[in-house]
């Protein structure tokens, strides 16, 4: 008898959906790295840059990685209260990552610069932006999924979805270091 | 108060020429009188039961043949409306129709018959065959395809929407190239229309990608490896490889120049340091494997009704399945030919220019290996067979047209030309389409019982072949003569009115072709009686779909068959000494039908057109609405169920009387 959506066809669907995903994020990337010298007259990588701020947020984004590996060992350890536990400690820290984000955009804005302002603020926006819709749709599948294991329990369900849950949360974790290179230190110093 | 329920939408954005006007009567005549059917023979619960709802691939599939047939009609009264305007719009005389509207017919052309005709069409036979010919009972997430199968219904409705509610069709071409698509050159919005349409499509085409990818490499039947899959298999795996590469393209590229109309952001903009030309490379990147996408599965229906009619193996698997491979790959590495005449440079064109003539070489393969397989074999002249051979003659005269583009000199001079215009009909029409012409006859029976009259197939393909001859030779010869493509009006001087006139005298034989494939449907579920297939196997077969009965029950198979060689079915037919079929039954789990895939689609259908015209109530009720709706189902963990041995056993027996 075969089993329906087991979990290795869902797997590798997920898998290859992060590859499209991927590849999205490939054009902004792609668009971001020809059109970051047009600033128009507007501000630049450089003034946007504050090294000390986006390491705080890269080490951030990268424990909360650390800290959803140890939500699955502890899923394979069957340990519901930690699972839990380690899960919402990973939402807080990407709330957290969230937050340094937004500050930095409101920190552009702030100086009279929007992304109409120049062809590279649309696409840092764009780049950036679209990563950080990423990590928050990531946090919202992380608040449901958190209620769904203190409602019913690590069902076939909720343990797959942990799962799929860890491997986009670094996937993320992945574009970020590509966002860190590539924007702030290859562009930005 | 009104700005915020209406946003942009006012009456006077309703349509008000005639020819839209006659679009939006016959929508509405159309739309009523299914409804009064419907009504009148109580079938309004079936429908939704039966089909809406329905996760069946068999299902799924007809569906999207349904509507692609649909939209196929609409597409095709866009073309002969061109043929009719280029053939009379010369010197003194305007034509009958305004440069404006033109343009909105010609991008109308180009947008539905690519992306809601040929892969509609694509997607309707990845679905009904795919699954059967693997062996399987089902796709790897039937919930995704239904729900991507909605969302392409959605895109093709909303496409056409401005019929119902006003506005107008982009004029910007079918790839709506920036800046001319940005908001400074088009403020209507048509090429929102174009946006939304497409990203939603384009998710589904997405979705289905993905779906056919998991369930082709991982739900084969025990014993098919992938050096025993059938040929039609393998193009279908390419081709969704390559949908899977490059529509996150499509995607993320209409998401910035939606950024850019909506945002005013400077992606694509000719002032504030935007680029458009790489909008032209972007949309290209996604544009050029998409002519693979269309083609490839085209080849495996050739390949498939090759063989049968011919009654042999196919010659030369292996070379074939690189050849296929090989082409999937080069696919992704030709895309600047589209634009040469940008000035990126001698040496970029040149590898641009190379890549693209190396194409000639895996396509020249398969096209050798068709005629090898033909050689010596019993040929069966079938109109599936007809197909193939329209196709072979003029794929190879498309085929030499595409090399010598492919050259970037004379690409200079033909550049944006109706020589370039008659080489990509050549390719579409007799590659893609008579392509899906061909298995559409080919699996005809498989999927009503009911075998298609021969006599009506053939006068169609002739019809079909000759228009398409008389319509598109022409066309070469204005592109020599320096007719540029989308011309509303040209000069008397010129003296290209004669060929514009041949040409539009060669869409109405192609318009009788069209008339007899309806006809030729008619006609055989009128004579169901002489053309019944009670067999399952009409042609002699080769592939496991022939093993189960026509149609087949909606678990495909009752007891999944081992596989053992290539050409499964046949090999097993050969084999006299079979031992008696085992009759024993076991459970099936089958997927539960949802309406979930509507529910979504419906509500990202109704963000679309909020989006349009700027409502944000309504796209707030949308896009919280879909995601909603998503959360549901994710966390839905009954969506199976188990269908008893026992009532297996039972459905058997009542098929086999």
């Amino acid at each position: 008898m075969e089993k329906h959506n087991s979990d290795d066809k869902v797997f590798f669907g997920f898998w290859v959906y992060l590859m499209t995903d991927l590849l999205m994020f490939a054009v902004l990337f792609a668009t971001f790295a020809v059109l970051r010298n047009n600033t128009f007259g507007g501000i630049t990588i450089r003034e946007i840059f504050d090294p000390p701020a986006v390491l705080t947020e890269t080490l951030i984004l990268l424990t909360s990685s650390f800290v959803m590996g140890l939500a699955i060992v502890s899923l394979n350890y069957k340990k519901k209260f930690f699972t839990i536990f380690f899960l919402i400690l990973t939402f807080i820290l990407g709330l957290m990552f969230l937050e340094m984000e937004f500050s930095e955009f409101i920190h552009i804005i702030e100086q009279g610069y929007s992304w109409q302002t120049s062809a590279f603020l649309s696409s840092f926006f764009t780049l950036v932006g679209t990563h950080g819709l990423h990590i928050a749709v990531g946090l919202i599948w992380m608040g449901i999924l958190v209620a769904q294991l203190l409602r019913r329990g690590f069902t076939t369900g909720n343990l797959r979805k942990v799962r799929l849950l860890s491997m986009f949360w670094h996937f993320l974790d992945i574009v970020w270091i590509f966002i860190f290179t590539i924007v702030y230190l290859m562009s930005g110093i | 108060m009104t700005d915020f329920i209406f946003g942009k939408l006012t009456l006077s954005a309703l349509p008000h020429e005639w020819f839209t006007i006659a679009g939006t009567i016959s929508m509405i005549a159309g739309g009523i009188s299914v409804a009064i059917f419907l009504t009148y023979f109580r079938r309004w619960k079936w429908l939704w039961q039966e089909w809406f709802t329905s996760v069946d691939p068999k299902k799924i599939g007809i569906m999207y043949a349904i509507v692609a047939l649909l939209m196929f009609f609409r597409g095709g009264l866009d073309a002969v409306m061109i043929w009719i305007q280029q053939a009379l719009s010369s010197g003194a005389s305007q034509g009958y129709l305004s440069a404006d509207h033109f343009q909105q017919i010609f991008t109308a052309h180009g947008v539905i018959m690519v992306f809601f005709v040929t892969m509609g069409f694509l997607f309707a036979l990845l679905n009904y065959i795919v699954p059967l010919q693997i062996g399987a009972r089902d796709l790897a997430f039937p919930f995704l395809n239904t729900l991507g199968f909605w969302l392409y219904v959605a895109g093709a409705i909303l496409i056409n929407l401005f019929f119902l509610v006003g506005g107008e069709f982009a004029a910007t071409g079918w790839l709506a190239i920036a800046p001319l698509s940005g908001l400074e050159f088009s403020p209507g919005v048509g090429v929102d229309y174009w946006l939304m349409s497409l990203q939603i499509s384009g998710l589904g085409t997405l979705l289905g990608g993905i779906n056919f990818l998991v369930t082709i490499l991982k739900m084969r039947a025990p014993g098919m490896t992938l050096s025993r899959m059938p040929l039609f298999v393998w193009t279908s795996l390419c081709s969704m490889v390559l949908v899977v590469c490059v529509f996150p393209l499509l995607t993320a590229t209409t998401a910035l120049l939606f950024l850019d109309r909506y945002l005013g952001m400077h992606f694509f903009t000719t002032g504030f340091g935007g680029n458009a030309m790489m909008y032209i490379n972007l949309i290209w990147m996604w544009g050029h494997p998409e002519v693979y996408i269309l083609i490839l599965p085209a080849f495996g229906v050739y390949s498939e009704v090759v063989t049968t009619f011919s009654q042999k193996r196919l010659a030369g698997y292996t070379s074939m399945v690189f050849a296929t491979i090989g082409i999937t790959l080069l696919a992704l590495l030709v895309w600047l030919h589209h634009f040469f005449t940008m000035g990126a440079g001698a040496n970029v064109n040149a590898f641009f220019g190379m890549m693209t003539m190396v194409i000639a070489i895996p396509t020249g393969v398969q096209v050798f290996n068709w005629l090898t397989t033909m050689y010596k074999g019993r040929i069966r002249i079938t109109t599936p067979m007809l197909w193939f051979f329209g196709f072979i003659s003029t794929f190879t005269l498309g085929g030499a047209a595409g090399v010598l583009l492919a050259s970037p000199p004379a690409n200079f001079q033909l550049h944006n030309s109706l020589f370039l215009v008659a080489h990509f009909h050549t390719m579409v029409i007799g590659g893609a389409l008579f392509g899906i012409f061909a298995g559409i006859t080919y699996w005809f029976p498989k999927v009503t019982g009911i075998k298609l009259n021969e006599q009506l197939g053939k006068y169609s393909f002739w019809c079909w072949i000759i228009g398409f001859l008389v319509s598109f030779v022409p066309l070469y010869i204005l592109g020599f003569m320096g007719a540029t493509r989308r011309l509303d009006h040209y000069d008397a001087s010129t003296g290209w009115q004669p060929l514009f006139i041949v040409s539009a005298l060669g869409a109405f034989i192609i318009a009788a072709g069209v008339a007899m494939q309806i006809l030729q449907i008619i006609v055989s579920i009128i004579q169901k009686k002489q053309n019944l297939d009670k067999t399952g196997d009409p042609w002699d077969g080769r592939t496991l779909e022939w093993s189960t009965s026509s149609p087949p029950p909606f678990y495909n198979f009752a007891i999944i068959p081992e596989v053992t060689s290539r050409d499964a079915f046949w090999e097993k037919k050969s084999s006299s000494s079979k031992a008696p079929k085992d009759n024993h039954y076991e459970d099936i789990i089958l997927p539960k039908n949802t309406a979930m895939g509507i529910y979504i689609s419906a509500l990202v259908f109704l963000l679309g057109f909020a989006v349009i015209w700027h409502i944000i109530w309504l796209a707030v009720l949308g896009l919280g609405g879909a995601l909603v709706c998503f959360i549901i189902r994710a966390f839905d963990e009954e969506t199976e169920y188990i269908l008893p041995a026992k009532e297996v056993a039972k459905i058997e027996a009542g098929r086999n009387k």
